[in-house]
């Protein structure tokens, strides 16, 4: 094995704001400074910025909240500047805005949660109501287009308990799900589509002990108390999975597992190294069984559709789209298009403030504009906001990449193939 | 994850691999650490400028002169023809266009208000065949208020040589006063932004038809179509005068389209870009490199048959130099250049710095060299190559053009 020499450029401040050579590539991609000029763009709220307020903080610019936190400037930048870090972290370090009872509401997404999904009768047809949409916007000004995610009757946790808990120990090889808010209050079947994938690989699924939202809507709406602290809640339980049972943590949510890898150190200061590299997207866990041999899927027959993929930010940054899209192109009756990689203007909570409306729908209209020309049966995507975005603008319903290969998967055929080989391996 | 071949970096050269890889239904990858050199481009390939501190007006015989030890010699005075003539209808696939070809420089209007000979240019700016002449002997130079990238006294000077009467005047627009509130961001891209929504094109247009009365043609900053090449076509259009663009301080407005352009041909083509990702180590056996580890994906590895290194010079860090060490930092791979310091800089600025002719040394098929053996699977192309000081020869997109296809050949065999 050759070692290359490690290139770690100097720097004196906690951030790495000095590696800025000033070349404006970051302005070029960003989303918001396309459709907003009211937002001064990556390289003057990030490293130039910083410059400023390091000599007085009163050079804080509260403009600096119209950033998505995207990250689309620093997969571009040529020098590695972290520049949404810094960009998040002078809005930690010196905003003056208190976040307001809106953004308490937006932000506490597992509160709430749990509070809608025990009178989820009464409260999907109530947010859907036009005149309480009206109050909404009008009174805690979340703009009255945006559709509320329906709120499941049964939460997924409560669902696994009942009907999955025990069929996961007649597995050999085992997992921990982070299944996140979304799927908890919103969205049950996505856990189930995932369970049904993993028992079908040879691996059972458990749940950690008790988790908490990742709180990537606190960090956002400023609530970095509260974060901070679920953030080190989140550590420890990830620590009993994977170093006490050795059992690695997948979630499906793209936003969730970025933060919990990335922000939490970067951003609260929540050290994670001990479990960053067995925290991860279940797709990427999947695509690694199966690029090693490990595991061979078999797919169903008359599986006949046309999927576009969109590559939601925090992928982009992760760079781990690649996973998604080659299982999906695994799938022999997918006819896959791939759509230009471009932010849907959503950024989790951003979007629903009426005051970021217009922006948020300015930046997402080049996809849209891609979505409604590709002519698929839906989209695909990792990340719940962005088919919550995609689906309210767009003439397209999106579905995650998991519950795609869930219906398209032949359960009991890819299961013969392991147990005939653990078969043969007992023997 | 297995690729057919994988390239590391996504410059000229890299997408120049990746693309002619890609044509010939090769499963291929890119992986690069950040946007390139492309970005600052002037909108000019160079092929040869420039040999022996003397003007060169036919590079490819040029060529003949130049060292043993040059990439274009070492791609064969025998293969230079070819490929030169190939290099530009793949970038046209794409979707460039350009004027110009390689046995005869052309000459564009630089920023500092001279004549620079060049090989292909994008056909945003104008081609001319005089170096010490102007076509025209009334000219408008035009900026835009607060655009400080746009030197016109330079170009006026310039002119002056010429013997060309030239008057400098400044356009403000309501459309540019949120980007100009703060200096620092009314920068070409910015405005080319605002070009680029399309409604205030014929508002400046109708002001520069004002102010451009009795004069014969009009000089601007190329700010002009960064993601929407038609704002160029139309601005040429609706004015009515010639209108000759200059490039502006970088970044550049046509540099950036044409990297998008690029990367979009090559995804276009079933290529996969990793963006954003960096390659840190490689597994070799055998003199062979098996396998690369990036950031991004760890502990899945990107296999390939084989690898071209095109990961750029100093300043995209494809190679390093410390205040005692020069090193290519992905593999540790031999460099081509001086061990002693004292030698990497001639004090005369101007000179031609020795530093500029280092980079990753490879054997006569363009395989790097690691402790003097070739690695027989893993390519280099483009800056990243020692043998030439591409700014002051005037050669740099010509070197990373030409030996990209070359390398490309040499995989294909
Ligand atoms: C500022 C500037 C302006 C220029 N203008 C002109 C011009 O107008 N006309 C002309 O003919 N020539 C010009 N040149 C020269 C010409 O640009 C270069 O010779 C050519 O573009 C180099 O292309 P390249 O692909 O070899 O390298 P680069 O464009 O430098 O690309 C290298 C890529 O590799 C990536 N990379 C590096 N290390 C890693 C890693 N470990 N992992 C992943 N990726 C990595 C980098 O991020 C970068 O994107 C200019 C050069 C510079 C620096
Ligand atoms: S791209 Fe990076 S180096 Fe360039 S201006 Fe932006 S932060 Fe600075
Ligand atoms: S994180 Fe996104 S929105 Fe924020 S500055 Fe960077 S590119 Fe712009």
């Amino acid at each position: 094995m050759m070692k290359k020499e490690i290139f770690e450029p100097f720097n004196i401040s906690d951030n790495n704001f000095e590696q800025c050579v000033k070349c404006t590539i970051c302005t070029v991609y960003c989303p918001v400074l396309e459709v907003n000029p009211d937002y001064p763009g990556p390289k003057q709220s990030g490293p130039d910025g910083e410059r400023l307020r390091l000599k007085d903080p009163g050079f804080y610019d509260e403009a600096l909240k119209l950033c998505l936190n995207c990250k689309r400037c620093e997969v571009a930048c040529p020098h590695g500047v972290k520049i949404g870090d810094i960009i998040q972290m002078a809005r930690i370090k010196h905003s003056k805005k208190k976040p307001k009872f809106r953004d308490m509401i937006l932000a506490n997404t597992d509160i709430v949660g749990s509070m809608a999904s025990t009178f989820a009768p009464l409260v999907n047809p109530m947010v859907a109501l036009k005149p309480v949409r009206r109050i909404m916007d009008g009174v805690l000004k979340i703009d009255h287009h945006r559709i509320f995610p329906k709120y499941a009757g049964m939460r997924f946790e409560t669902w696994y308990r009942r009907y999955a808990a025990k069929k996961q120990m007649d597995f050999k090889k085992h997992v921990s799900y982070f299944h996140g808010c979304y799927v908890n209050y919103n969205f049950p079947q996505q856990g189930k589509d995932l369970i049904k994938i993993m028992n079908a690989a040879g691996y059972g699924v458990h749940l950690l002990e008790k988790e908490k939202c990742c709180g990537v809507a606190l960090i956002s709406n400023g609530l970095i108390k509260q974060a901070t602290k679920q953030a080190r809640h989140n550590v420890e339980a990830f620590k009993k999975s994977i170093i006490d049972k050795k059992m690695p943590v997948i979630s499906t949510s793209s936003t969730c597992i970025f933060t919990i890898r990335d922000e939490y150190p970067h951003l609260l200061g929540v050290e994670n190294n001990e479990i960053r590299d067995e925290s991860e997207l279940a797709t990427r866990f999947l695509f690694r069984l199966v690029d090693s041999g490990k595991l061979k899927l078999v797919f169903k027959k008359n599986y006949k559709k046309r999927i576009a993929y969109h590559t939601p930010c925090h992928m982009e940054k992760l760079g781990w789209s690649i996973y998604s899209t080659s299982l999906l192109r695994m799938i022999p009756g997918v006819d896959f298009v791939s759509l230009e990689s471009r932010c849907c203007g959503i950024a989790g909570t951003y979007g629903f403030k009426k005051e970021n409306y217009e922006t948020s729908q300015g930046v997402g209209k080049p996809l849209f504009d891609q979505i409604d020309s590709s002519d698929v049966d839906f989209v695909a995507t990792d990340c719940e906001t962005c088919k919550w975005q995609i689906e309210m603008s767009t003439s397209r319903s999106v579905q995650h990449p998991i519950s795609i290969l869930a219906e398209a998967l032949d359960v009991e055929a890819t299961m013969k193939l392991w147990q005939n080989e653990s078969a043969e391996i007992s023997l | 994850m297995k690729f057919d071949n994988i390239i590391i970096g996504g410059g000229l050269s890299g997408l120049t691999c990746g693309i002619k890889l890609a044509e010939q239904g090769r499963k291929c990858a890119i992986v690069s650490s950040g946007q390139s050199a492309i970005h600052f481009f002037s909108g000019s390939f160079d092929l040869l400028g420039q040999v022996n501190g003397e003007e060169v007006s036919h590079p490819i015989e040029a060529i003949k002169n130049l060292a043993d030890t040059h990439p274009y010699q070492r791609v064969g005075i025998e293969n230079i023809g070819r490929l030169a003539e190939e290099a530009p209808q793949l970038l046209n696939r794409a979707g460039l266009k350009f004027c110009g070809k390689a046995d005869q420089n052309h000459f564009v209007l630089t920023p500092m208000g001279v004549m620079k000979p060049s090989w292909l240019t994008l056909d945003d700016f104008t081609c001319f065949d005089q170096k010490h002449s102007f076509p025209w002997k009334k000219v408008l130079i035009l900026n835009f208020s607060g655009f400080l990238d746009f030197h016109t006294l330079f170009v006026k000077d310039g002119l002056k040589k010429f013997e060309v009467d030239s008057q400098i005047k400044n356009i403000a627009m309501k459309a540019f006063e949120a980007i100009r509130k703060n200096p620092s961001e009314m920068r070409s891209t910015n405005i080319a932004k605002v070009f680029d929504k399309g409604d205030v094109l014929d508002e400046f247009v109708k002001k520069a038809n004002l102010l451009s009365e009795g004069f014969e043609v009009i000089i601007l900053p190329s700010v002009f179509g960064l993601f929407n090449k038609k704002v160029v076509d139309e601005l040429k259009a609706k004015v009515n005068k010639p209108v000759v663009l200059v490039p502006a301080i970088p970044p550049s407005v046509p540099g950036i389209r044409s990297q998008m352009l690029l990367s979009r041909r090559f995804q276009e083509l079933g290529g996969t870009f990793f963006m954003g990702d960096n390659v840190e180590e490689g597994y070799f056996e055998n003199n062979r490199l098996m396998d690369i580890r990036t950031n991004n994906h760890g502990d899945i590895k990107l296999e390939a048959d084989a690898f071209i290194l095109a990961s750029g010079s100093f300043y995209s860090k494809g190679i390093v130099a410390t205040h005692d060490k020069l090193y290519e930092p992905i593999f540790g791979l031999d460099i081509d250049g001086d061990t002693d310091r004292s030698q990497w800089l001639d004090e005369k600025f101007f000179k031609d710095q020795p530093y500029m002719h280092f980079g990753v040394k490879a054997d006569s098929n363009f395989r790097a060299l690691m402790k003097g053996q070739a690695i027989e699977n893993l390519y280099v192309a483009g800056s990243v190559l020692g043998g030439a000081n591409a700014l002051k020869e005037g050669s740099g997109a010509g070197i990373s053009l030409l030996t990209s296809l070359h390398v490309v050949e040499q995989i294909l065999k």
